[in-house]
């Protein structure tokens, strides 16, 4: 699986992504400049946690009109699959990739703490190695994670099975304790919780790992 | 050019003699921009006049110390061609005006101390003191700090890994924020900041110039009074979008060989900046300062001399380099501008709209600056005369839970879990535990760091106090199988200029010169804060020690929490039963007085060994050394962290389970003959306690206790 890792000005978990796909996947990502225009061939895009542009605006505002990102849509519009990470989840939102929107923690505090999902839909590229209904540990650390849409877009993705996973504690005050939703063709994946930090019991978890190996199994 | 009179010399903190002084290093009358020069590089927050000399007492040297004080941070040997280089930094007197900025710029100005040396920072931490619960100001005060370190830290994508926060009403008019960054370095790239080579250009990078923390350093030299929220402009505004950037863009630099020196604009900005590089190299310094890049209009070489403007550095580079730096910091849109060069001689030299507004020889700026052996009268060990003794409980295991829920022992998760601890994918001990951990990327190696300082214990008894503060992070370190390697510090003190408090600052000092050199644990960086006063009450001597160590393999380490079933619960070393200036004492029983716990220097080095290796050789599933609250709180702890209970089967009176005798350790194992055995054969003190088992504690049960520690901070936080 080749895979390429977009950076934005203050992105700070892009490095994290990259160790987690090189243990996985055995290769390095490629690292990509947000001021790029050109993506190199890869079968998997992904859009790393941080502060891009420090969040200054709408967290993932300004990073959604990046020069790479008028590629990075078009190739998801055709279908490459495409992960955003927390920072990335925002970037998706922003962009219209995924619908919906995230909002300020409706306790206002930026929060980092495991949380346990509950695995909703696992028939996607990046979750057919969970079963759905695992009840999974990863961590979160967001201030804006608090996912907002409104009702027609509740239920299209609750309907159309969008929904990847769900809190079971929720932290942020997310309707309908949603963690994580795919698009309509399960092509791209947005969610707040770090898998990439999942990946080892000296780091608390490793049921990150199963996302990623659900990806080189698929791509 | 406005003459100086003796009221803008009193306006700039500076004292008749003091005054005299600059006529004198100057051979003239000053004008405004040297006087301003003068007044902040003299500052007691520039110049240490009041602590330098017994700081010189301190042990700052161990063969795997690379730089010891004086340079932006300390450097120490981590093996492998590597360096951890770390520091910690007070931001008390801004963090008190404004929370949010003051807290959050000081996570930022340590953490510039720390990449300027080449450094990628790893780990944040922080140690902060707040007033009593029941002041009216700290829950403001609280929750403004703590969204601050957060906003900061989390924002720049540094995990902040491990703190300590206090309540006592002597931090009622002036809390404390000290701040530390870690980093990690090879170490044929970790930068100095000495300037050299004549002609050579000297170049800003980073934000622009503003108007902003004009006098911050001399704010932070004075006492408050009821007037000092009118210093809110005296306090900068933190911008760690731009520190992130500029972060990357310096070792992004680093990464090559174009850098002759290199320094970051903390306080005094630029002034003090372009000072030390040029003492430091023994050279002169010229500044044009139209090239500074700035925010505001009209600034005056006054105001950008003083400035405090944050995210800001100062560079020389090797001749002819300048474009290949510039495209760096151009990629990062970070200003860049050669402002200046480096001259022969030995001046530093100001230039503005084609006139010299400014020409101070260094050497005396530097060299002359005052250097006072303040009086002091360091405190008798024993104090209060009369005193009580410290009765019994009528329960132990009530006790146990209402002190758990005190603030001072409750969970500080409410405050962590605002901290982004993991990021950068490399912590292994996350918050809670006795010291954070986080790997050296891409190795098994790990370092552990802790602040700690017990402020009662120095206020009874500075000499031990000091010790123990230096002792405790020893102790932290060692019990998850670090090696403990060197300290940097944050001394928080009231006014220096009374006899009592530079004698507690003088008895703490001569306590952590004593244990740093017993324990082979030099002072590698540091900074004094003192003037920690509001109208004459001082704060509690508050000698904060950063403690840094290594563990070879991460793979290796203990945390706190219990793992199994039947596991024997051990405590290394002797419980004399101490009472005085425990918590138990002070929540339980309304007891402040008597003397501080005494710290046997030997012991903690020979205990300290004993762990390590136990911990090596994988005999402890658990580990925990005892602090505050004494052996049952360490108990609860480790109970409440693993999720299981204790069944005790050793007999003590209240002295031994909430004494705070030092250099112990609970020791938890499943193979008590073989701990027995090691103990024995190191001839120390092994006491069995009990086993791990059921889901109670002397009666509470473990979810009780836990939600009484959990509790407290956040229904603090939430009640208005």
């Amino acid at each position: 699986m080749k895979s390429a890792v977009i950076v934005f000005p203050g992105s700070n978990c892009d490095r994290d992504v990259a160790v987690a796909l090189e243990k996985i996947a055995g290769n390095r990502p490629h690292m990509v400049w947000h001021g790029e225009t050109d993506l190199p061939e890869v079968d998997l895009v992904v859009l790393p946690g941080g502060f891009s542009f420090g969040d200054y605006l709408r967290s993932g505002a300004m990073a959604g009109r990046s020069p790479i990102m008028k590629e990075v849509i078009t190739r998801a519009h055709k279908g490459k699959p495409t992960l955003g990470i927390c920072n990335g989840f925002q970037v998706l939102t922003e962009t219209g990739l995924l619908p919906g929107a995230l909002m300020r923690n409706a306790g206002l505090n930026f929060v980092c703490r495991d949380v346990t999902l509950k695995v909703e839909h696992a028939n996607s590229a990046f979750t057919n190695a969970y079963t759905n209904g695992d009840e999974i540990r990863i961590p979160v650390a967001h201030h804006d994670g608090n996912y907002f849409a409104d009702d027609d877009t509740l239920k299209a993705l609750e309907d159309n099975a969008q929904v990847a996973f769900r809190y079971k504690d929720n932290p942020n005050g997310s309707q309908n304790d949603i963690a994580g939703i795919y698009n309509e063709s399960r092509s791209v994946l947005g969610l707040m919780p770090h898998p990439e930090r999942a990946i080892g019991a000296e780091l608390g978890s490793t049921d990150g790992i199963k996302m990623f190996e659900s990806l080189m199994a698929s791509l | 050019m406005s003459t100086i009179t003796p009221e803008i010399v009193a306006e700039h903190g500076l004292n008749e003699e003091e005054y005299a002084r600059i006529l004198n290093a100057l051979g003239r009358e000053p004008n405004i921009n040297e006087l301003g020069i003068f007044s902040v590089m003299w500052s007691e927050h520039c110049s240490y006049k009041s602590s330098r000399r017994h700081l010189a007492t301190l042990p700052t040297e161990a063969p795997w110390v690379i730089c010891g004080p004086g340079e932006n941070a300390g450097v120490i040997d981590i093996g492998d061609g590597q360096t951890a280089i770390f520091k910690m930094e007070s931001h008390n007197h801004p963090s008190y005006i404004e929370p949010y900025q003051g807290a959050a710029t000081g996570v930022g100005g340590i953490l510039r101390d720390v990449f300027t040396m080449g450094a990628r920072p790893v780990a944040n931490l922080n140690a902060l003191r707040f007033g009593s619960p029941d002041h009216p100001k700290t829950r403001h005060l609280l929750s403004g700090v703590v969204a601050g370190i957060g906003g900061y830290g989390n924002c720049v994508g540094i995990a902040t890994v491990a703190g300590q926060t206090d309540f006592d009403p002597a931090y009622d008019g002036n809390i404390l924020v000290n701040a530390m960054t870690v980093g990690t370095a090879d170490a044929d790239k970790v930068f100095y900041s000495a300037a050299a080579g004549m002609g050579n250009p000297v170049v800003y990078v980073g934000s622009k110039t503003g108007r902003d923390g004009i006098h911050g350093a001399t704010m932070a030299s004075a006492e408050f009074d009821d007037d000092s929220e009118e210093k809110r402009p005296t306090v900068q505004v933190g911008d760690p979008f731009t520190e992130k950037l500029l972060i990357e863009a310096c070792l992004e630099l680093m990464a090559g060989d174009s850098i002759v020196a290199i320094q970051d604009m903390g306080a005094a900005g630029l002034t003090s900046s372009s000072v030390e590089m040029a003492s430091k190299g023994e050279v002169g310094i010229e500044l044009n300062l139209d090239e500074v890049p700035q925010r505001e209009e009209n600034m005056t070489p006054y105001e950008m001399m003083l400035s405090e403007s944050q995210e800001r550095m100062l560079m020389v580079l090797e001749p002819g380099r300048e474009e290949e730096a510039h495209a760096i910091f151009r990629k990062w849109d970070l200003d860049f501008a050669v402002i200046g060069k480096v001259t022969d001689t030995n001046h530093l030299t100001l230039l503005h709209g084609g006139e010299v507004v400014g020409d101070i020889p260094i050497g005396p700026l530097v060299d002359d600056a005052p250097n006072y052996d303040r009086p002091h009268d360091v405190k008798p060990a024993a104090i209060a005369a009369e005193r009580p003794d410290v009765p019994a409980p009528t329960e132990l295991g009530a006790t146990l839970h209402q002190m758990m829920g005190s603030p001072n022992l409750s969970s500080r998760r409410w405050i962590w879990e605002q901290y982004d601890h993991q990021v950068m994918g490399d912590t292994v001990v996350l918050p809670g535990g006795d010291a954070g951990v986080v790997r050296v990327h891409g190795t098994d190696k790990a370092l552990a760091s802790v602040t700690d300082c017990t402020p009662r214990y120095c206020y009874a008894d500075p000499v031990e106090g000091g010790k123990q503060a230096v002792a405790e992070t020893y102790r932290n370190i060692s019990a998850v199988g670090a090696t403990p390697l060197a300290i940097t510090n944050c001394l928080n003190f009231g006014n220096p200029e009374k006899p009592e408090i530079m004698g507690q600052f003088v008895g703490c000092i001569q306590g952590m010169g004593e244990a740093c050199k017993a324990l082979d644990y030099p002072v590698v960086s540091g900074n004094v804060s003192l003037y920690n006063e509001t109208n004459g009450i001082a704060i509690l001597p508050t000698p904060v020690i950063g403690g840094v160590g290594l563990m070879q393999d991460y793979k290796k380490l203990v945390r706190i929490a219990l793992q199994n079933d039947g596991d024997s619960i051990y405590i290394l070393g002797d419980t004399g039963g101490h009472l005085y200036q425990s918590i138990y004492a002070k929540v339980i029983q309304d007891i402040h007085v008597g003397p501080a716990p005494r710290v046997d220097l030997a012991q903690e080095k020979a205990h300290s060994a004993f762990v390590r290796g136990q911990i090596e050789d994988g005999t402890l599933t658990a580990c925990h050394d005892v602090a505050d609250g004494g052996t049952l709180v360490a108990l609860a702890e480790m109970a409440m962290a693993g999720g299981k209970g204790i069944t005790l089967d050793h007999e003590g009176d209240h002295g031994f389970w909430f004494g705070e005798d030092q250099g112990r350790y609970i020791l938890v194992t499943s193979n008590g003959a073989a701990l027995e055995a090691a103990a024995s054969e190191a001839n120390l003190s092994l006491t069995k306690l009990g086993r791990v088992g059921g889901d109670s504690l002397l009666g509470q049960s473990i979810d009780g206790l836990k939600q009484a520690n959990e509790d407290w901070m956040p229904g603090y936080m939430a009640a208005v």
